[in-house]
Formats: C-alpha cells, structure tokens, sequence
C-alpha cells in the first residue's frame, strides 16, 4: 500500500490521474472501517485532509458551495439558516466524534444508499463539483447515484464541492434508528417546500438500491397544493392530502429485508415520516406565512 | 513509511508504519500509550477518543499518515493539559527545562498513578463512574473537551456530547453524575 499526501487540489488530482485505483480518504468514517476489517487492502491511500479547500464553503446568491471535507459539526454549527435539511441530516449523524470527521464528499463517494446526507441533498437540489486534469464537471444530484454504492464518478475523477441550493421554505429530515445516535439509517426521509417555485421535493434514504426521489408524491402534493390555493391561503392541508402523499412516497420505495428492517416496515415508516415532515414543514410555512400578513 | 506529530505536548517519531495503519495502533503499539482503547475498530464505541488538533475524534478512523504534522492529546495527556488549560497559558506541551527533568517517579503511563488527576478525571473516581473501566478513558476526553466548549452543560448537553462513547457497565447514570460534578466544581474554582 502506498500513502498519497498531495499538498494541494493540483497535485491531488494529478495523483488521482496517475493512479485511478487510489481510494481517497478525508475523514476516514468509511474507508478505515474496511482497512480495520480486512475487507480493502487499495494499492494507494489518496490523504486529501492537506488540501485546505476541501473544507471551505462558500454561501452565495442562490447556492452554498460546500467543500467536500466540511465535517458535519461545521455544517450543523454554521448553515442551518441556509441548508436547514442538511444540517438536521448532519446532527443525526453517527456521533460528535464522527461528526468531527466525516463530510458529504465522502457520504457522496461512498454513495452508500443509507448515508445521512443523500435525502436532504435530493430534496433541497444540489449539484456535485467532479474535477479531473482533464477538467471540472457539474453533475446534477439526480443523475449522481448509479447503483448501491455506486457513483457518476469517472476513475480519475475527485470531489471537489457540493453546490446546494439555498432554502427558500421550510426543509425537514426524519430518519428511523433503534436509538438517536451511532445509527445507520433503518430508512430516513427529506422533504423541501419551494414556495418560489411552488414545488415540493424530497428525498428517501436507504429504502432503494440508491437514495431516490418520490417524483409522482412531489407531483401530487405540488398539483394538489396548487390547486386547492394552499400556497396563498396557509390553509392547513387536508388529512386525505396528506395521506395520499404518504402513500405514494412509500410507493417510490425499493426496498429490501436486511438485518435493520424489513422491507414491509421500511415502505411503512416511510410513509409515516413523509406524512409528519409534511405537516412540520407545512405548519412553519403557515407560521411565516402568517406572521408577514400580521405584520403587514 | 514514517511519522512525525506531537503527542501530548511532546514529539513523537513512529517508523515502519504500515500506510493502512491507524493512529490508534501507532499510539499503542509503536508509542507505548495504551490509554486510548482498542474495542470496536469502527467508530461506534469511542474509547479510542483523542483529540487531534483539539477536536474529538476516534484515533481508530484516522489513518496515521494523515496525522503527520499534527498536535494529539490522549488521555495520559488530559490531566497535563487540563492544567495548562486552568493556568490560562494556551500552550500545549512541556517545556525544555521541565522535559529534561522529567523522570518515571515510580509510576507507568498506563496507570498515571502518582500524578495530579484532570478534575474530570477525579469526577469520575469520587463519583464512582468507573467500573471495569475500558470505556473510561474515551469518556474522560469526550467530557473533558465538551466542559471545555460549554462550562454549564445541560443534561441533554452531556448525553449528546457523550452519544459516542459506549459503557456496558455503568448504565451511565454515574457518568453523568461525574460530568455534572466535574462541571460544578469548575464553576466553582472560577
């Protein structure tokens, strides 16, 4: 095994090129679990933690550009305002130990489906910064995760940075564990309101071959939100809307039995974490709804 | 290959480290501190907690090339650098003068015994948080940083500081009782 210490963002992707096979490490949270356990033995250990770019951000007009080694602790202490899903996503994270450590590159790169990041990246909309010598690339979140713990990535590619839109309503993240910490998602659930584009997105974690999208709930709930005149009036969302909702975000789900649930109970929980993040969201658009029209 | 970084104030040489070698090993194994604990070796425990650079983190998921460089403290080190800390002098370490005349008094690292406990540490003695004592030493460098950041936690401060260390004896009611002590008297000795 050979240790890779590039200084630099030049220098890491020149090491990349050199050796497709390197596997890169930041935090470690994945990739030293394997080399402990005897189930990886790379040829090449690519250390990113010497390249200070990686856990920088950049909060702009409309989007935050996360470094993709900003620990989880930053994004909780320091982006709650503009990526509120993701900084609830960050806090249900393993623990403060792990959260020291790990970031959403290396959730990204090992694009396991159950990673904590993934729902709150679907639902808010975000694009990922793949680099390689042979130039930089944006892909969109959507066309990101290929298979179960599989990726867009091309061989010579590096992470480099997470562009996420910035809220423009309220974002809510739940996830089913035995316990609140130290958990690997059972299956985990993120939704967005759009009040601009009047749209609703969401994302559902560990309940697929890859994180995925309910498109034909976000469609439903958007129409059936449009229609009624829900986004001008505030009015609380009727129980069938609700319910139909929730019935299709568990009708978007793939799931398996595995040691940590059955796919039955998976599909079930995450109709119910669909239909309580809708009602949390929706009562705090209503909340800020309302509390403008009072001050006006 | 070779690594450099300083452990507990002091300067520390590792060589002929394997690459895929994690800190926590180079700690015990090539330098001798067995403080930090060997258990889960997935991060789920916590008992290898150290603090690299100043924050919390499992020694068992850094791999040993990426401290180089770097400023570690185990829990051999936390009664030395909670004393800095108190003295307000910021710096981590031991001088020249006193390094030279520095010597094992009777004691080894891995008891400390003979030597000034961190208040966190004597917490966890007069609170009786401590019973077959393998998670211990995690626990003392998790707490101790979090009285660090926040010198009037919670409760729910102390359990979500701690989430990442676990106990199989104690049922962790003593270990709070221990944070909470050690919390008081730091407000008192203020």
């Amino acid at each position: 095994m050979d240790f890779l210490r590039p200084a630099s963002w030049e220098e890491a992707l020149a090491a990349k090129a050199e050796h497709p096979t390197a596997v890169p490490i930041a935090g470690g949270t994945d990739v030293m679990v394997e080399i402990n356990f005897d189930h990886r033995r790379p040829e090449y250990l690519l250390d990113l933690t010497r390249v200070g770019d990686l856990y920088e951000w950049e909060v702009g007009e409309d989007s935050v550009r996360l470094g993709a080694s900003v620990p989880y602790t930053r994004i909780m202490e320091n982006l709650r305002a503009e990526l509120p899903g993701l900084a609830l996503a960050s806090h249900t994270v393993a623990s403060p130990q792990i959260r020291n450590r790990g970031g959403v590159g290396g959730n990204l790169g090992t694009a396991s489906p159950a990673g904590d990041a993934h729902p709150a990246l679907l639902a808010a909309g975000a694009e990922v910064e793949a680099e390689s010598v042979r130039g930089s690339r944006r892909i969109p979140i959507d066309a990101f995760y290929t298979g179960v713990k599989r990726n867009a990535l091309a061989a010579d590619e590096l992470i480099r940075a997470v562009h996420i839109n910035k809220a423009d309503g309220p974002q809510q993240f739940s996830k089913v564990g035995t316990r609140n910490a130290m958990v690997i998602a059972v299956c985990a659930f993120g939704l967005a309101l759009h009040p601009g584009t009047r749209t609703v997105r969401t994302g559902i974690g560990s309940a697929a071959p890859t994180p995925v999208r309910a498109t034909v709930a976000e469609e439903f709930l958007g129409a059936a939100l449009d229609e009624g005149g829900f986004w001008d009036s505030g009015r609380i969302i009727p129980p069938s809307v609700a319910r139909q909702f929730a019935e299709l975000c568990s009708a978007a789900c793939n799931p398996i039995d595995d040691v940590r649930g059955t796919a039955g109970y998976r599909r079930h929980a995450v109709g119910v974490m669909a239909r309580r993040t809708l009602m949390w969201t929706w009562e705090s658009y209503r909340g800020t709804d309302r509390a403008t029209e009072g001050a006006a | 290959m070779r690594v450099n970084f300083t452990v507990n104030g002091r300067p520390q040489e590792a060589d002929d480290v394997w690459e895929g070698e994690s800190l926590l090993y180079v700690l015990r194994e090539r330098l001798g501190l067995p403080g930090s604990k060997n258990a889960c070796e997935q991060g789920e425990c916590g008992s290898c907690t150290v603090r690299l650079d100043g924050v919390p983190v499992c020694s068992c998921l850094v791999a040993a090339g990426q401290v180089e460089g770097r400023e570690v403290v185990t829990v051999e080190g936390l009664a030395e650098y909670a004393q800095q800390r108190s003295r307000g002098t910021g710096a981590c370490g031991t001088s020249l003068d006193e390094a030279r005349w520095w010597s094992a008094q009777g004691t080894d690292s891995g008891t400390g015994e003979g030597t000034e406990l961190a208040p966190v540490q004597q917490a966890f003695i007069d609170a009786g948080a401590v019973q077959c004592g393998f998670c211990t030493p995690g626990l003392l460098v998790a707490a101790d940083e979090m009285l660090e950041r926040n010198p009037n936690p919670t409760d729910a401060d102390i359990r979500e500081a701690l989430s990442g260390n676990l106990c199989r004896c104690t049922g962790y009611e003593k270990i709070m009782d221990a944070v909470r002590l050690a919390a008081a008297r730091q407000g008192e000795a203020v």
